[in-house]
Parts: structure tokens; C-alpha cells; sequence
């Protein structure tokens, strides 16, 4: 099992807290950090801006992006993700409140790996991180990102 | 082009024409004729009395010296003329004298009385004339002469006229069709014309066709600028409709997309909050679940379930919105394929229910089929719902005759309804039983409704309070 931490993209206080205390409560240990907006997300990926001098060789296990975002939103966050060698493999699973067909069309033609819909009571969301948790963080294998 | 009737305006005017010369000329040559024929008779007969008078007064010294003989040499002489018959003298007291025959077995006719006062008398018998004068010598009646003549000339005259008449009618005819035909025509063209006009209007929507004007005055004229004007106020209509058509469309479509925006946000925005309500609710009961009364506990349940109810009304409405703007693709659908899906998937989500379906196969309709498919979600979804309660249910979808066509039903035996509330069944967010009998929005029927009428069809119930219902629906 990899360590590597998680990335939560989400711009919504309480969807962040909602989803941190989800992650806790199925026991997931892996580091979570969390970008506000996409510019962080980016800032982070790539080691600019507030995360200048992050060891970039260490990529997230999985990325939980919600599409909504100021400044730059998720899809293009994905897009600029998707064509980058060093962030084109990153699996991304995005996390959002609509069900419409255009967003989801959108998302896994821009190269995503899943697409979630938030659900709105509490205990299926918890269950969906558990299981988002259990196929991502456990069962499985990310490409290799660690140049030898 | 367009077919020429065959009543045309040409033959309608040859005709007239025809009938019109004909009776004319029939009177005019009668006329004619008939008068000719009077007067040439008389002639006939001026000329017989002449003859007579003549003949008669050469027989007066025969007849005073009682000279037989010489009276017939004298109306002997009537031989020369070949269409006299018979001649006879007669003596003052009216006894044959002298006597010509033309044929051996003639007799002689009876004599024309004279009246007093008078010297000739002459009848018309047998297709002759006969001609009866007096001699008088000095002035006193010494006999009188007869003669019978053929009427020979004047039949070959009127057979002349007969000919005549006949060519001069057969010409003066042929001339009169020409002539009405030709005139027929002219007439005809310019409706023709028109006709052909109207016909290519009407038939290509080609509004800028104009007939061409004549220069003559007259009927046809007037019917001609009158059309152009006709149509020239067709053409500008149209285009001020086309106009009206198209700004209309533009604003339909420019609503739709706001509509549609509307829908997205609605998507995004109104269920975020209620994902934190329930969170943190959740969070607050499980963080201080201990220091909770039973009460606290209970109230934070139902903020938990109002939300969750919050979120199932977007979803509704939300399909409701997305199922009026959706674009229908319109094809032959198997209802009765789409049904039994529709129940094999209820039974799978819940196979301890006792339930009997009743699917015929073969049902067909002509619609959207991803539409359809939500109203029998719905139909069918309902009847499995409020048949919940029961041990055993009946679901039946079948089709029934109604109005010259067929209409769809879907009749369970559970919970039914109380028709008194029919009208409010197809209303949005409309219930007739409370939410902790049956759960539910209230939108499925409305659902159903908008879909059924974008169908351009009719859907309505029938039910009893715990005998069941029945929905039906046209397409």
C-alpha cells in the first residue's frame, strides 16, 4: 500500500470538513491536503506558488476534485493535469454535485478516472469515501512516479 | 400546365355561336324562301291568266260562230308550254266547247267557281294550279276558259334555293367555328393564365409570381391586376409572418438557455447547503451522542429528514424541467418489451413482493422512447408502491379501444384513490396520501402528464379508496 497523501480540491468549507470527517471516519491515515481553489490545486501539483519547493517527484495517491471552483476551475485543472507527463497519470476522481450529462461527459473526455456524485444525506457520502477509499488507497495500483 | 377543362370557355362560345348562326340563318333563309315562294307562285299564276285571257280571247270568234275546231287548235296551243296539263273551253252556259289534254288518261279538273262580280278564279290542288277566266266579248260573258298547270318550275326553283341554302349554312358554320374558337381562346388564355399563377403558388409557396398584364381595358383586365394585387399583398404577409416566425423562435430558444442555466444552478447551488445541513447534523449526533436527550435525538433526525426530502424535491422537479425541454426523437416503441423490463427491474429491487403481472405482448406506440420509459417508470412504479401494503397484488398494463383508437392502462388492485380528488392527481408535488403511508414526491404523475401531452395525447384515472386504480393514457 502507498502512503502517498491525498489532494481534496473543494472550495466549500463544509463539504471540506464534511469530507475530511468522512475520511476519518473510515479510518483512512493517508495525508490529506487541501487546495481551495484550482490555482492551489495547480500551485500544488507543480510545486509553484505556495508550494514552491515541494518535492514534485511525490504525486498524490488520488485526487478528489470538485468541478466548481474560483480562479481556475476543475476542468481545467484536469485538462492543464492531463498535459503534463508528470501529472498525466495521477488518478482523479471527481466529486460533484451535478448529475448533469454534460459535466460528466466533459470529465471523462478531459481524462478523469471516475466521476461521484455528492450525495446529499450524510451517511451515503460517508459510505462513498469509504468506498472511494477502498478502491483508490487499497485496491489499487498507481503508475509508478518516482523517477529511479 | 394546367389541364384544360373540357367545357372550355372555346367550345362553350363555339356552341352558342353555332346555335345562334344556325337559328338565324334557318330564319332568315326562311324568310326568304317563303316569301319567294308566295310571290313566285303568284307570278305563276299572273302569268297563267295571261296565258288564259290570251288563249280565251282568241276563242271568242270561235265561240260566237260556234267553231269548234278552231277553239281547239287555239287551246291546242297550249301544248308549246310543257307544264301545262289540261285546257277546256267552255260555252256561255258553261258546256265543254274545246278541250286540251297534255296526257291521254288526264282528266279535267272540276271548275273554280267565279265569284259575281269578278273575272278569275284559281285554286292550288295536287301540287297544280287551276285557272278558270271568263271570255267576254263586247262586254258580255261568252264562255269561259280553264287551264291546269304543273308546278313544276317552282319546285326546281325552291330545290335551287334548297342547295343554295344548304352550302351558304355549311360555309357561313364552319366560319363561325373558327371564329369562336379562335375568340374562345383569347378569352380563355388570360384565365388560364391566372390559373396557372394560382396553381404554381399554391403548389411551390413561390409568392413572387405576378401574371402578366394585358394593355386591353375590360373584365379580364380588372381580374388580372387584381390577382397581382392579391398577391402582392400574400407575398408581403408572408414575409412579415416568416419574420414574426423566426424573432418568436429566437425567443423561445433564448429562453430555453436560461432555462437550462437555471436548471444547472439549481443542480449545483441548492443541494450543496443541504449536504452540510445533514452533515453536520449527523456530526452533531454522533460527536455528542451521549449528552443528547431522546428528544434532541429525535429532533436532529427530522432535520436529517427534512433535508433529505429537500433534496429528492430538486431531484424531481429537476427531472420534470429536463423532461419538458428535452429535445423527442419519435420512433416505434415495444411497450410491452419496455414494461416487462420496467417490472422485472421493480421485482429484482424488492423479490419478496407476491405480485402478479399482466403484460400482453405486442403493444406498440409511436413516441420518444427515453420518455416513455420514465412514464412507464412511473405508472408501473406507483402500482407497485400502493399495492405495497396488500399480500397479494394484480399489476396489469394493457390496451383497450377509447374513441376510434387505442389508450394504454396500467390498473393495479392496492391502496387506489378517492375520485372525488381526481383533478389534483396530475398536479406537481400533489398527494392524495400522506408521506408516511406512501413515500413520494408528488411529481411522478405531473411527470407523466407533461410527457403524455408533448406526445400530443391524453392521460386520466379512475379509482376507488382501497379497490385499486387505473391510469390510462393516449399516445
Amino acid at each position: 500500500m502507498d502512503n502517498e497523501p491525498i489532494l481534496l480540491v473543494e472550495d466549500n468549507p463544509d463539504d471540506e470538513a464534511l469530507t475530511l470527517r468522512a475520511l476519518k471516519k473510515n479510518n483512512i491515515k493517508n495525508e490529506v491536503i487541501v487546495a481551495h481553489d484550482g490555482a492551489e490545486a495547480l500551485g500544488y501539483l507543480f510545486g509553484t506558488g505556495m508550494y514552491a519547493g515541494r518535492d514534485t517527484q511525490v504525486m498524490p495517491q488520488v485526487i478528489l476534485l470538485d468541478l466548481k471552483l474560483p480562479k481556475v476551475d476543475g476542468f481545467e485543472v484536469l485538462r492543464q493535469m492531463r498535459s503534463d507527463p508528470r501529472t498525466k497519470l495521477v488518478p482523479v476522481v471527481i466529486l460533484s454535485s451535478s448529475n448533469e450529462e454534460l459535466d460528466r461527459t466533459a470529465g471523462y473526455d478531459l481524462g478523469a478516472n471516475s466521476y461521484i456524485r455528492k450525495p446529499v444525506e450524510f451517511n451515503d457520502f460517508i459510505e462513498a469515501v469509504r468506498q472511494l477509499g477502498l478502491y483508490w488507497l487499497i485496491l489499487n495500483r498507481t503508475a509508478p512516479t518516482k523517477r529511479p | 400546365m394546367v389541364r384544360r377543362p373540357s367545357n372550355s370557355i372555346a367550345s362553350k362560345l363555339t356552341r352558342m355561336n353555332l346555335l345562334v348562326s344556325a337559328i338565324a340563318l334557318v330564319l332568315a333563309c326562311s324568310g326568304f324562301v317563303a316569301y319567294d315562294f308566295v310571290s313566285f307562285r303568284l307570278n305563276i299564276v299572273r302569268d297563267l291568266s295571261m296565258q288564259a285571257q290570251l288563249a280565251g280571247s282568241n276563242s271568242v270568234a270561235a265561240l260566237v260562230f260556234d267553231d269548234a275546231d278552231s277553239a281547239d287548235r287555239t287551246v291546242a296551243a297550249f301544248g308549246v308550254s310543257r307544264n301545262v296539263l289540261a285546257s277546256r273551253i267552255y260555252d256561255a252556259k258553261g258546256q265543254p266547247f274545246a278541250t286540251y289534254l297534255r296526257d291521254r288518261d288526264e282528266k279535267i279538273p272540276a271548275m273554280p267557281q267565279i265569284a259575281a262580280g269578278k273575272d278569275e278564279a284559281y285554286r292550288f290542288e295536287g301540287g297544280h294550279v287551276i285557272l278558270a277566266h271568263t271570255i267576254l266579248f263586247e262586254g258580255k260573258r261568252s264562255g269561259y276558259i280553264l287551264v291546269e298547270q304543273d308546278m313544276e318550275r317552282i319546285v326546281e326553283r325552291m330545290e335551287n334555293y334548297g342547295e343554295i341554302a344548304a352550302v351558304m349554312l355549311g360555309f357561313s358554320l364552319l366560319v363561325v367555328v373558327f371564329v369562336s374558337r379562335f375568340a374562345g381562346r383569347a378569352i380563355a388564355n388570360p384565365v388560364v393564365e391566372l390559373a396557372d399563377a394560382a396553381r404554381r403558388v399554391s403548389k411551390d409557396k413561390d409568392y413572387s409570381v405576378r401574371v402578366n398584364s394585358t394593355n386591353e381595358e375590360g373584365e379580364l383586365a380588372l381580374l388580372v391586376d387584381t390577382f397581382n394585387q392579391m398577391l402582392e399583398q400574400i407575398q408581403q404577409s408572408h414575409q412579415e409572418l416568416e419574420k414574426r416566425v423566426q424573432e418568436r423562435t429566437a425567443q423561445l430558444v433564448a429562453a430555453n438557455k436560461e432555462l437550462e442555466s437555471f436548471s444547472y444552478s439549481v443542480s449545483h447551488d441548492l443541494r450543496a447547503p443541504l449536504r452540510s445541513i445533514d452533515g453536520f447534523s449527523l456530526a452533531l449526533e454522533e460527536d455528542l451522542g451521549d449528552h443528547l436527550t431522546a428528544q434532541a435525538k429525535n429532533y436532529i433526525q427530522r432535520v436529517r429528514a427534512a433535508t433529505q426530502r429537500m433534496g429528492m424535491l430538486i431531484d424531481d422537479l429537476l427531472n420534470l424541467s429536463r423532461v419538458t425541454r428535452a429535445e423527442m426523437r419519435k420512433e416505434r416503441v415495444d411497450l410491452s418489451g419496455m414494461a416487462k423490463a420496467v417490472a422485472s427491474e421493480l421485482v429484482r429491487a424488492d423479490g419478496e413482493r407476491n405480485v402478479e403481472w399482466v403484460i400482453p405482448d405486442g403493444m406498440e406506440a409511436y413516441g420518444d422512447s427515453r420518455l416513455l420509459r420514465i412514464v412507464l417508470d412511473n405508472l408501473l412504479g406507483n402500482a407497485w408502491k400502493y399495492t405495497s401494503k396488500h399480500d397479494h397484488a394484480r399489476i396489469e398494463f394493457s390496451q383497450e379501444r377509447h374513441n376510434g383508437g387505442y389508450a394504454f392502462y396500467v390498473k393495479d388492485d392496492g391502496a387506489g384513490f378517492d375520485p372525488a380528488y381526481t383533478q389534483r392527481l396530475f398536479g406537481a408535488f400533489q398527494r392524495l396520501h400522506g408521506i408516511t403511508e406512501f413515500s413520494g414526491t408528488g411529481i411522478g404523475l405531473a411527470t407523466v402528464h407533461r410527457i403524455i401531452h408533448r406526445h400530443g395525447g391524453e392521460v386520466w384515472a379512475d379509482g376507488a379508496v382501497e379497490k385499486g386504480a387505473t391510469f390510462y393514457f393516449t399516445i
